[in-house]
């Protein structure tokens, strides 16, 4: 997307319905962006989403938000590593699990 | 305009936790303005409810809808074919909303996704204050603009209690006195003798104390 500004709630809770492990949103850094709070605010939103998903049982650890420029190649892959390891340990999304059940059990 | 705030996920998904399908309805009005019950709130929630079913082992159908307003019956007619195949119903409108689904579709469950907290407005983004105790007989013309009934923490109407400390209400020192704020708006516009002007006692008959209340315009009635 043009600017992690525009994440949206909707968006980020799909991927996890949809299956994802683990979820990270790359905005610029503090005080590089083009639209001055669009950064700040895809943080507020992937920190409500995690309070949610913590809420509902899901786990907000699936989903984090770092602070990354396009020149970063490096810390960028150290985010992934570091996202990757957290999901190793997490496992598969609970959500996946349940339906792979219900079609083992069904089948 | 009306201000709600979303009860908590887990206390919705318990009342209608014996139901497989719902309609989770949406209010373009007030509650889209302060973020409570709009479309995307509507969204999220139907969301949260079916990841948190699925956990459970107990998955949940869900369709959404965004009704033009939940506080005029004919939006809500709107939902007749909707709410053929549901369970229940759960209304992100404020309490007359909620209301109004049950009112038209007395076979279902209908439920709310708010609390409705009071009449207010907005400070900065995300901030809302109560303004207004809708009382019936606005005196805000006697009080420089300034609600005692709401801002006044007692609701006193001839001026401020022995509480009072540099502009602070006595129950917080984050709430504004309401007469503090009376007295310097009066003062300033320099109708200070207006505040001493007799009052009869407010009739509170117009308020709550008479029963629920309406309000009629017979010129716009056509039968
Ligand atoms: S005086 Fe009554 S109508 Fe006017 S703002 Fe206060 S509560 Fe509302
Ligand atoms: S301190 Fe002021 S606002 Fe608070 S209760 Fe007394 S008069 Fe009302």
């Amino acid at each position: 997307m043009p600017c992690s500004g525009t994440i949206d709630h909707r968006v980020l809770l799909q991927t996890f319905e949809d299956g994802a492990d683990g979820v990270f949103v790359a905005g610029c850094m503090e005080g590089d962006c083009h639209f001055l709070k669009g950064n700040f605010r895809a943080k507020k939103r992937v920190q409500q989403v995690k309070k949610i998903l913590d809420e509902i049982g899901f786990g907000g650890e699936r989903l984090e938000f770092y602070n990354l420029s396009a020149a970063q190649g490096q810390r960028f892959a150290e985010i992934v590593k570091e996202m990757t390891e957290r999901v190793l340990k997490l496992g598969p999304n609970p959500l996946l699990a349940k339906s792979c059940k219900k079609e083992g059990g069904a089948a | 305009m009306i201000i709600a705030q979303q009860k908590p996920v887990k206390d919705i998904a318990a009342m209608i936790s014996d139901c497989n399908k719902v309609l989770l309805v949406g209010c373009a009005g007030c509650v889209t303005v302060c973020l409570a019950g709009g479309e995307k709130e509507t969204e999220v929630l139907a969301s949260s409810l079916r990841i948190m079913r699925k956990l459970e082992d107990k998955p949940l159908e869900t369709v959404t809808y965004v009704a033009t307003r939940q506080c005029d019956p004919e939006y809500i007619a709107a939902l007749d074919n909707l709410v053929k195949d549901v369970d229940a119903v759960v209304s992100l409108a404020c309490g007359v909303g909620v209301q109004y689904i049950a009112e038209r579709f007395t076979d279902k469950w209908v439920v709310p996704a708010l609390d409705t907290k009071f009449i207010g407005g907005s400070t900065v983004h995300g901030n809302w204050e109560e303004k207004c105790g809708l009382c019936g007989d606005c005196i805000l013309h006697r009080t420089g603009g300034i609600c005692p009934i709401i801002r006044c923490s007692k609701s006193i109407l001839n001026g401020p209690c022995g509480g009072s400390q540099y502009g602070k209400c006595e129950i917080s020192k984050d709430i504004d006195c309401a007469w503090q704020l009376i007295y310097d708006r009066m003062k300033a516009l320099g109708k200070l003798d207006k505040l001493m002007e007799f009052q009869p006692p407010k009739d509170w008959s117009k308020s709550r104390d008479g029963g629920p209340r309406k309000a009629v315009r017979e010129d716009v009635m056509i039968d």
